[in-house]
């Protein structure tokens, strides 16, 4: 290797089809990454300084804002955590129709990471225009079957992009029986369709880059995780939600206007589909964990690349609990509970298509916020992708700058971060000299 | 109506947000277009989301569509592209993991046939896109000259004329 190639620098300033704007710099010397910083730019969106001061019943509609994708994950979250204060259990169809939504914000966000924006990167296109002109099929049926996540969103939540209809207690507005019913059709052929593009994408040649991830997620006793359950890790962790910041931390570093999160004493973690799949795979319906074990992809999977495949296994989870809630559900005498608030602390977690979604407030008597906190997906990964990226480099150090471009930002879509919601992320500088 | 009697469907969809300063342009157009009530002409507003954005033209015979632009020009500057003739000039694109824009979804229905027969794009350039933030003089001027540019051309058509001209691109001093 020549000295020009022992010692560069490599810089993106603005990464393509990641959300919000951000810059990675890889600093290599003599072959090795000695720096690697994914550095965020985007000014602090500063909400949990004015969720203080708001009403209680105020923050789902309020934190949806956060993020266009996955706006139920943070309703879901602060809703939690909201009920939480009051003791609060919402149980039956409510219940079952907030699984329902969460499922529409899955398939959607799923099946546009997967077939738009990430599958153009295994397969060498620029993008999802240029992959759609050799494969116009998969891109139909993706966007065929994006849309019924949307539908499921528009019918439970009111419209597709910031739901309006989930409040806490339940809802404003209960679909009826015929609305749910009349997308059985749709989600019967998402659910063959989720199959065949699960199965394509499983055919990607994926590097051969394995890590010794911690990998968190929520469990529940009894389903794959959405909007309840313990936080669990491959590391011995189970936790109740509300003892989130005893075991993670958050620290600032200089090069991101995010926080950065970690475990105490351990360090990076990984969040996200790839820990939910590893630490649920028994809570998968059966034709998942067969189409899984059909595919070859079965826990342990530690290879980041392969989140891939594992967001066509929890499309089709998400397109299977949504038949199945539809054909069960009754609708509900009330669309929602009456709660009063009174003071307190409460915590919620929920399961964003991209990781946990922790939420914790406090309200007075007057259900007026006097603190909140929020730890979205990104920034809870954020520490882990750097380290992907300082252990995946020094393997291709050796491509020119394009190429092991092309690989890094590749592996940061393994995430699908968002900076908008995490206020974090993405342009690329690698530095060899 | 056409030349052969048919209801012509003309679809006017304005892009943007009405809270964020400039990025109002395509609303504040729909407005116009709304107020004028003009012959066989549906109108909608839009975030600009692709994929369903692809699925609202698939009622429109003749789209006209308006967004905002961020495209390092003059504030109030527009460009008119006919998107059913030729691809968007690449400094409109832009992609997230969370969704494509406007210029992706037109190119992207381009490849899969999924365009309407025609479909007029109107951009006007933006400049202070703050959340609440007011329109800027230049931009609400653009805003006028786009309604009544595409006020011209539906009265054209449903008069069976041969009014949809050569694009061009326009600048609003």
């Amino acid at each position: 290797m020549s000295n020009a190639k022992k010692s560069r620098t490599i810089k993106v300033d603005y990464m393509a089809r990641v959300e919000g704007e951000g810059a990675l710099f890889l600093k290599i010397r003599d072959g090795k990454v000695s720096d690697v910083k994914l550095k965020i730019f985007e000014p602090p969106r500063f909400f949990e300084a004015f969720l203080r001061g708001r009403k209680w019943t105020e923050a789902p509609d309020i934190t949806a804002r956060i993020c266009g994708i996955c706006p139920i994950a943070y309703q879901s979250s602060s809703i939690s955590a909201m009920e939480s204060i009051v003791g609060a259990k919402i149980d039956g169809p409510i219940r079952e129709l907030r699984r329902l939504v969460y499922c529409g914000e899955w398939i959607e966000s799923h099946v546009l990471h997967m077939a738009m924006l990430h599958a153009p990167d295994f397969l060498g296109y620029e993008d999802a225009i240029q992959m759609a002109k050799d494969h116009p099929d998969v891109v139909k049926n993706a966007l065929r079957l994006k849309k019924i996540g949307n539908e499921l969103m528009t019918v439970v939540g009111g419209r597709e992009i910031h739901p309006i209809n989930l409040r806490v207690g339940g809802f404003y507005r209960t679909p009826t029986k015929k609305q749910l019913l009349a997308m059985r059709d749709d989600l019967l052929w998402a659910c063959d369709a989720s199959v065949a593009l699960t199965k394509l994408v499983s055919t990607f040649e994926f590097p051969d880059f394995e890590r010794d991830y911690e990998f968190v997620a929520m469990r529940h006793p009894g389903e794959y995780p959405l909007w309840e359950g313990r936080l669990v890790s491959n590391r011995g962790l189970d936790i109740p939600i509300e003892d989130f910041f005893k075991h993670f931390e958050e620290e600032h570093v200089k090069h991101s206007t995010s926080l950065h999160s970690f475990v105490k004493l351990r360090g990076a973690y990984h969040v996200g589909p790839l820990a939910r799949f590893n630490l649920n795979f028994d809570r998968l319906t059966p034709r998942c964990r067969e189409l899984a074990q059909e595919i070859g992809v079965t826990p342990p999977c530690t290879n980041p690349f392969k989140s891939i495949v594992v967001r066509g296994f929890e499309t089709l989870y998400a397109c299977e609990e949504s038949l199945r809630i539809i054909e069960s559900y009754e609708e509900p005498e009330k669309p929602f509970i009456e709660l009063a608030p009174r003071a307190g602390r409460g915590h919620g977690c929920s399961e964003a298509p991209r990781g946990i979604c922790y939420h914790t407030y406090a309200i007075d008597d007057n259900g007026v916020i006097t603190d909140a906190r929020i730890a979205p997906p990104t920034a809870q990964n954020q520490r882990t992708m750097e380290e992907d990226l300082a252990a995946f480099v020094p393997r291709h150090a050796d491509l020119p700058d394009d190429k092991l471009t092309w690989r890094c930002e590749q592996a940061v879509r393994n995430y699908d971060p968002c900076i908008s919601c995490s206020c974090h992320f993405l342009r690329l500088h690698v530095d060899r000299d | 109506m056409g030349n052969n009697g048919e209801q012509l469907r003309m679809l006017v969809i304005g892009v943007g947000n009405r809270l964020r300063g400039d990025d109002a342009a395509g609303p504040r157009v729909a407005d116009n277009i709304r107020s004028r009530a003009l012959p066989g002409v549906h109108i909608i507003d839009h975030s600009g989301e692709g994929a369903s954005l692809m699925e609202a033209w698939q009622s429109g015979e003749t789209v006209f569509l308006v967004d905002a632009a961020d495209s390092g020009g003059e504030s109030g500057q527009i460009y008119e592209f006919a998107a059913h003739e030729r691809s968007l000039p690449a400094r409109f694109f832009r992609y997230s993991t969370h969704a494509f824009s406007v210029a992706e979804s037109i190119e992207l229905a381009r490849v899969l046939d999924r365009l309407p027969a025609r479909l007029h794009v109107y951009a006007i350039e933006g400049r202070d896109f703050g959340a609440g933030g007011t329109m800027s003089t230049e931009v609400s001027r653009a805003v006028e000259v786009v309604s009544d540019r595409i006020e011209a051309l539906v009265l054209g058509i449903a008069h069976g004329s041969n009014a949809e001209s050569d694009p061009c691109t326009n600048s609003v001093s």
